[in-house]
C-alpha cells in the first residue's frame, strides 16, 4: 500500500529490546479460527528486513491463512502481528506497507499494463505528479523487462508476461515487505524455473522483505534464505534450507524437504553422539538424532537417512570400512535422472528404500540392473534417529 | 466439389436453420416490410391502405413531434433512473448478501412478474391516486399533491416495470466479477469507496450497458404505462401508433412512425455495441 500510512513511526513499539533490530514482520501467538476450524495455531515469528522466507506445506496447512493476516486481508482472532515493531491487527489492507502477488495475478481487466502498474501510485494522496508516475512505471516494466507492453490489456499478455505485471504493480510501491502466494502455480515447468531465479535475482537487487508462500519444496528450498515449514496450522519447522535438509526436527519435516529414506527400529542405547538402534535386520550406530528429541532404551524411532548417503557396490568387501550398516539388497527398479541414476532396493529384512548415484560412476562400472543382487552401506554420520510418529 | 458428408451436413443445419428462418421472414421480415410499403401510401377515405408513392407522412412527422419529445426524453430519464435503483439491489445481492438469502431475494424479484403487468400499473394507479400517497400527505399537513397524470407517475411505473431486466444484467456482471480484483486494489492502497469507483463499477458497467439496452427498447415502445398512470397527459410513441391505427385509422402515417421509431432504435444499438466492444479502443487515452 501507499507509503503514507507507515507504521513504526509511532511510540508504540512494545517487546522490543533496546538494540535489536525490529523484525520487519512479526507474528506473536498468532492464531486464526474459521468457527470450528483451526488455520493458524499458535504461529511465532520473526522475519528479518532484506529476507527472503517461505511458508512450506500442503494445502490446508494455514500457510496462506498466515500470508492473508499479514496482508491484512484476515484478522487473527487471538495474538498479535507486527510490522516494524507494530501492532498492525486493527490496520485495514488498504493501509498497510506491504503488497501482494495474487496467485491468479489479480491483475484489472479493464485497465492497460502501464494502468495496472501505476495503480498504487494513483491511490496516493496526494497523486504523485504525472511525469513522476510515468518515471516510475517505466522504471518498472524496465526492471521485469516489459518496456513497449504499456499499452496492452491484460488479457493479450501470456501467462509469463502477467506475472512480471503482477510483480511491477506490488513492487512500484516499495513495500516493506511484498507477499508472495503460489506465484508460479500457473507457470509451467521451465518457466516455472527461470522465474525462480528471476526472482530471486529481483529480490536481492531490490532488498525487499519476501515473503512466498507455496507447496513446491523445491521452490521454497532453492529461492529462501529461511523456510517455515507448515502442518496443520502449526510452523513445524524453521531455519535456512540445509538446516532443514541436513537437521530434519521430525519425520514429517524429513518426508517433505527432499526424499528420505525411513528405517523402523527401537533404541537399545543412548550415549553421546552414538545411538545404538536395533532394526530389524540387525543393529546399527548412529551418529545422529533429532533436536530436542530425548532417547531412552526401548522407545521406538525411525532411523532416517537421504538416498544420496547411500553407497552401493556388488561385492560387500567393496563397502567403507566405517559403515553403520551393511545391507544387502536386490534391486527393484532403475530410474534414469540425467545427471544421477535412482535406485529402488528391497532388502528381506528393511524393506524397500532408495539410493541416489551419480552417473559419472558409470564411465568405470557398468550400472546396476533390476534384479541384480547388490550391497549398500551408510556411515554413522548419515544416519539420523527420530520420532517414530 | 462437396463430399456426401458436407452435403449431409448441409442438409442439417437447413433442418436446425429452417424453421426459426422461416418463423423471422413470415412473422418479422415481411410484416416489417410491408409497414415499410404503407409508410409510403395513402390514408383511405374511410381509413385503413390506400397504395400511392409519397412522402407526406414523413414529412408530416412534425405534427406528433410532441409524442416523439416525450418519448425520447422519458425513455432515457427512466432507463438511467432504473439503472440507478438497480444498481444499489443488484450490488447487495451480488456482493453483501449470504447464498441462502440471495435465492430468496431474488425470486421476490421476479414473483411480481407472475401477474399481468396490467395489473401491476393499475396497483400503481390505486398507490399513487387521490386515496393512495396524497391522502397520506395530507394527514401530515402537505396538501393538493397530484401524482397521477404526471410525468412522475410515468417514470415511477416505467421503473417498477422494468427493474428486474437491470437486475439481472448487473447482478450477473457482479457476481461474475473475481473478489480477488477487490483485494488487490486494498492491497495497493484503495479505500473501499475508491475500490468501488476504480473496480467494481467499471468491471461491471457491460451489465449495466446491456440492462440499459433492454430497458431502453421496452421503453421506447412503451404505451401502457403512460396511457394510465400519464392520463392520457404524458404522451409516448406508442400511444401514438395506437391512436392512429385504431382511432384515427391513418395506417400510412401510422407506420412511418413506427419506421422512425425501429430507426431511433438501430440508432441506439449501435451505439450500445461501440460502447460495450469498443472498449478497448475508447482506453488509448494516455496513462493519467
Amino acid at each position: 500500500m501507499a507509503s503514507s500510512a507507515t507504521p513504526g513511526s509511532g511510540e508504540d513499539r512494545r517487546g522490543i529490546e533496546a538494540g535489536a533490530p525490529i523484525p520487519t514482520v512479526a507474528f506473536r501467538d498468532v492464531t486464526k479460527r474459521f468457527g470450528e476450524v483451526v488455520a493458524a495455531n499458535g504461529l511465532a515469528l520473526e522475519v528479518r528486513s532484506g529476507e527472503f522466507l517461505s511458508f512450506l506445506g500442503p494445502s490446508g496447512c494455514g500457510k496462506t491463512t498466515a500470508l492473508r493476516m499479514i496482508a491484512g486481508f484476515e484478522q487473527p482472532t487471538e495474538g498479535e502481528v507486527l510490522i516494524d515493531g507494530v501492532r498492525v491487527n486493527e490496520l485495514p489492507a488498504y493501509r498497510r506497507p506491504v503488497n501482494m502477488v495474487f496467485q491468479s495475478y489479480a491483475l484489472f481487466p479493464h485497465l492497460n499494463v502501464a494502468r495496472n502498474v501505476a495503480y498504487g501510485l494513483l491511490q496516493r494522496s496526494p497523486r504523485p505528479a504525472r511525469a513522476e508516475i510515468e518515471r516510475r512505471v517505466a522504471a518498472m516494466l524496465d526492471l521485469v523487462q516489459l518496456r513497449g507492453f504499456e499499452g496492452r490489456r491484460i488479457w493479450e499478455m501470456s501467462g509469463g508476461q502477467q506475472q512480471r505485471v503482477a510483480l511491477a504493480r506490488a513492487l512500484i510501491n516499495e513495500p516493506k515487505v511484498l507477499l508472495l502466494d503460489e506465484p508460479l502455480a500457473a507457470l509451467d515447468r521451465k518457466l516455472r524455473r527461470d522465474m525462480q531465479i528471476e526472482l530471486q535475482n529481483l529480490q536481492r537487487r531490490v532488498g525487499i522483505t519476501f515473503i512466498l508462500v507455496t507447496h513446491d519444496q523445491e521452490e521454497a528450498l532453492s529461492m529462501s534464505d529461511r523456510v517455515c515449514i507448515m502442518r496443520d496450522g502449526r510452523i513445524v519447522q524453521q531455519g535456512t534450507p540445509s538446516d532443514l535438509y541436513d537437521r530434519p526436527v521430525n519425520r514429517y519435516v524429513a518426508d517433505f524437504v527432499g526424499k528420505s529414506n525411513f528405517f523402523a527400529g527401537t533404541v537399545r542405547s543412548v550415549a553421546a553422539g552414538a545411538v545404538r538402534v536395533d532394526l530389524d535386520g540387525g543393529a546399527i550406530t548412529a551418529a545422529r538424532t533429532g533436536e530436542g528429541l530425548a532417547l531412552l532404551p526401548g522407545d521406538a524411532v525411525a532411523v532416517a537417512v537421504r538416498p544420496e548417503q547411500i553407497v552401493l557396490a556388488r561385492r560387500e568387501e567393496a563397502l567403507p570400512e566405517a559403515s553403520a550398516a551393511r545391507i544387502a539388497a536386490r534391486v527393484q527398479n532403475r530410474i534414469f535422472l540425467g545427471e544421477h541414476i535412482e535406485y529402488l532396493l528391497r532388502s528381506e529384512t528393511l524393506g524397500e528404500f532408495l539410493t541416489l548415484a551419480p552417473r559419472r560412476s558409470e564411465l568405470t562400472e557398468r550400472p546396476f540392473e533390476a534384479g541384480e543382487a547388490v550391497f549398500a552401506a551408510f556411515s554413522p554420520e548419515a544416519a539420523l534417529v527420530l520420532g517414530s510418529e | 466439389m462437396a463430399t456426401a458428408a458436407e452435403r449431409g451436413g448441409r442438409g442439417v443445419t437447413a433442418l436446425l436453420v429452417g424453421p426459426a428462418a422461416t418463423f423471422f421472414l413470415l412473422l418479422l421480415v415481411l410484416p416489417l416490410a410491408v409497414v415499410v410499403l404503407y409508410s409510403f401510401g395513402e390514408r383511405a377515405p374511410a381509413g385503413g391502405y390506400a397504395p400511392a408513392f409519397t412522402f407526406d407522412n414523413y414529412l408530416n412527422l412534425a405534427s406528433r413531434g410532441q409524442a416523439f419529445l416525450n418519448t425520447l426524453m422519458m425513455a432515457p430519464v427512466g432507463t438511467i433512473l432504473c439503472a440507478a435503483v438497480a444498481y444499489p439491489m443488484a450490488y447487495y445481492l451480488a456482493v453483501k448478501a449470504s447464498p441462502r438469502w440471495r435465492t430468496l431475494l431474488l425470486v421476490l424479484i421476479i414473483v411480481p412478474f407472475w401477474t399481468s403487468q396490467l395489473l401491476r400499473i393499475y396497483a400503481w394507479l390505486l398507490i399513487l391516486g387521490s386515496k393512495g400517497v396524497p391522502a397520506y400527505l395530507e394527514i401530515i399537513g402537505i396538501e393538493g399533491v397530484r401524482l397521477v397524470n404526471t410525468r412522475f407517475a410515468v417514470l415511477v411505473g416505467m421503473v417498477y416495470g422494468y427493474l428486474p431486466l437491470m437486475i439481472f444484467p448487473i447482478y450477473v456482471s457482479l457476481e461474475r466479477l473475481d473478489k480477488r480484483l477487490l483485494e488487490a486494489s486494498a492491497d495497493l492502497g484503495a479505500s473501499p469507496v475508491r475500490t468501488f469507483l476504480q473496480v467494481t463499477l467499471p468491471v461491471s458497467l457491460p451489465g449495466v450497458a446491456t440492462g440499459s439496452l433492454l430497458v431502453f427498447i421496452l421503453l421506447m415502445g412503451e404505451f401502457i404505462i403512460p396511457a394510465l398512470l400519464g392520463g392520457g397527459k404524458v404522451f409516448f410513441i406508442g400511444n401514438a401508433l395506437v391512436d392512429l391505427f385504431l382511432q384515427s385509422r391513418n395506417w400510412p402515417f401510422g407506420a412511418a412512425v413506427a419506421v422512425s421509431m425501429v430507426l431511433v432504435m438501430l440508432a441506439s444499438i449501435v451505439a450500445y455495441m461501440r460502447f460495450v466492444l469498443g472498449r478497448g479502443d475508447m482506453r488509448q487515452e494516455p496513462l493519467v
